[in-house]
């Protein structure tokens, strides 16, 4: 299914765990460096409400007068785990792209906030690269490098599974639970 | 053959290395990608997956932006001194990385400071040994981080897991390895195991089992029938690619076994993600590619 901006309250609610969606419009990366600075009291250079981050250091150069992404897949979010559920709530971010999953503390603001957990497929740079049609703003460059800074990528149909919902339901962890099951009947 | 046909040759290699994923891996995926439930996530992140190496491989372009621990394997001739190796392997992946092939991925653990070459103390690991034919033959594996971090050694007995010092304990903790794994290490994935030997020997036997082909058959029959047993119960267990659930948790399972101590019975098991990039040739004295190895 499409997932078109705005990213509103009742549109994130309205996805369950396990739907394959595509995602339309403007997301913004930040990986380690961007959440430790806002968790710290940073000011955002963007308005973050109702807004999708996505866990990925991007390779994207500069071709003549504008900037393109070579490679943009995830990274692993689960390092972001102690500030992912404060920055949802302080500031209203309604979904983040990752891989691996995250925690009971982001699963909770989750089901607070009305925020989902969206993964990508991890590794596929290029498809992802490919899904990226624009690259609108780069923020905190200086400060903090070209894979840690903050992107602005207007982005076409970018595939995306919901593993953590509004509704207090991870994928991951009901994988781990059948897993152990299957693995006690293995023996 | 000089220094820069030789450096121009295992640049070649990189590229081929980070952009191309070996046939032997590509038949699996798409194999499993056959096997999986129609309209699962298990089925769209396979078909993901093998969009994402036909485009790599048409654009020559990296598979994955994580480019990993560049490791070299090389057996030298009499006619190639290892520092002229080295410092040819070690312009490859200097250009490798100004090109694109490769991202700059060597951090000083101390500083934070990432090199921007690539190059830097460990970087990249050479496993070199001297053979006396006349053929130079250069493997290269590409190993991303996410994958090498749910890597696991035990040592055995393990009262945990209730493993002994047997095949019986060594299938409990390979099994072990790749619960804790979950989808984290951007499954399905492949694990080279090694049996054996001391702690830092066995990681480097379990790597060096990464340089098989998927379809090959180990020459031991008890280990070769382990191989395929972890595979089947590993499929079993429905954690499927990237985590999401499903019947592909594993591609492949390769394992080898090194003499240890009587008081030692170390098991290293080391997990390669689905961007699975080994590749190797062989050159000639004249600095010809007698053959690709994959």
């Amino acid at each position: 299914m499409l997932l078109e901006a705005p990213f509103t309250e009742a549109k994130i609610r309205a996805l369950k765990v396990g739907e394959m969606v595509e995602i339309t419009g403007l997301i913004y990366t930040g990986r380690d460096a961007v959440h430790k600075y806002l968790y710290d009291g940073g000011k955002p250079p963007i308005d973050l409400t109702d807004s999708i981050i996505y866990h990925c250091g991007p390779v994207v150069v500069r071709e003549k007068d504008r900037w393109v992404v070579k490679a943009a897949g995830p990274t692993t979010s689960a390092r972001e785990e102690p500030y992912q559920g404060p920055l949802m709530e302080r500031f209203k971010i309604r979904g983040v792209i990752g891989k691996g999953g995250m925690g009971p503390k982001t699963l909770a603001a989750c089901a607070k906030v009305g925020a989902v957990y969206l993964h990508a497929i991890g590794g596929a740079a290029q498809v992802l690269a490919e899904r990226v049609t624009a690259v609108e703003g780069v923020h905190l460059f200086e400060e903090f490098g070209s894979p840690e800074a903050i992107w602005e990528f207007r982005v076409e149909r970018f595939p995306v599974v919901v593993t953590m919902d509004s509704h207090g339901r991870s994928l991951h962890d009901e994988v781990l639970r059948a897993s152990q099951a299957a693995l006690a009947r293995l023996g | 053959m000089t220094g820069k046909i030789l450096q121009a040759q295992l640049l070649e290699l990189i590229r081929r290395t980070s952009s191309r994923l070996p046939d032997d891996v590509v038949r699996v995926i798409e194999k499993s990608w056959r096997k999986e439930q129609k309209d699962s996530n298990a089925k769209y992140a396979l078909k993901v997956i093998l969009d994402n190496i036909a485009m790599a491989r048409e654009n020559s372009l990296p598979l994955c932006q994580d480019t990993g621990t560049i490791i070299c394997y090389a057996d030298l001739p009499v006619w190639l001194d290892e520092p002229g190796f080295r410092k040819a392997y070690e312009q490859a992946v200097l250009q490798a990385t100004k090109v694109g092939y490769l991202r700059q991925n060597s951090v000083d653990s101390l500083t934070g400071k990432n090199s921007g070459t690539n190059l830097g103390p460990g970087s990249p690991v050479f496993h070199l040994q001297q053979t006396k034919s006349r053929t130079l033959t250069v493997r290269t594996i590409l190993k991303g981080g996410g994958c090498e971090n749910v890597g696991a050694q035990y040592s055995l007995p393990d009262a945990r897991l209730g493993a002994g010092r047997d095949l019986a304990g060594v299938r409990k903790c390979i099994l072990d390895a790749i619960m804790q794994a979950q989808g984290k290490g951007c499954g399905p994935g492949i694990l080279g195991v090694c049996i054996g030997s001391d702690r830092s020997s066995g990681y480097v036997a379990s790597k060096e089992e990464f340089l098989r082909a998927l379809d090959d058959a180990n020459e031991h029959p008890a280990l070769a029938k382990l191989e395929k047993q972890i595979v089947a119960d590993a499929n079993r267990l429905g954690i499927g690619p990237m985590g999401f659930g499903g019947a592909t948790t594993l591609l492949g399972c390769k394992i080898t076994h090194r003499n240890r101590l009587p008081a030692s019975y170390f098991v290293s098991i080391s997990y390669m993600c689905w961007a699975y990039r080994r590749d190797g040739f062989q050159l000639s004295e004249a600095g010809k590619i007698i053959r690709w190895l994959y």
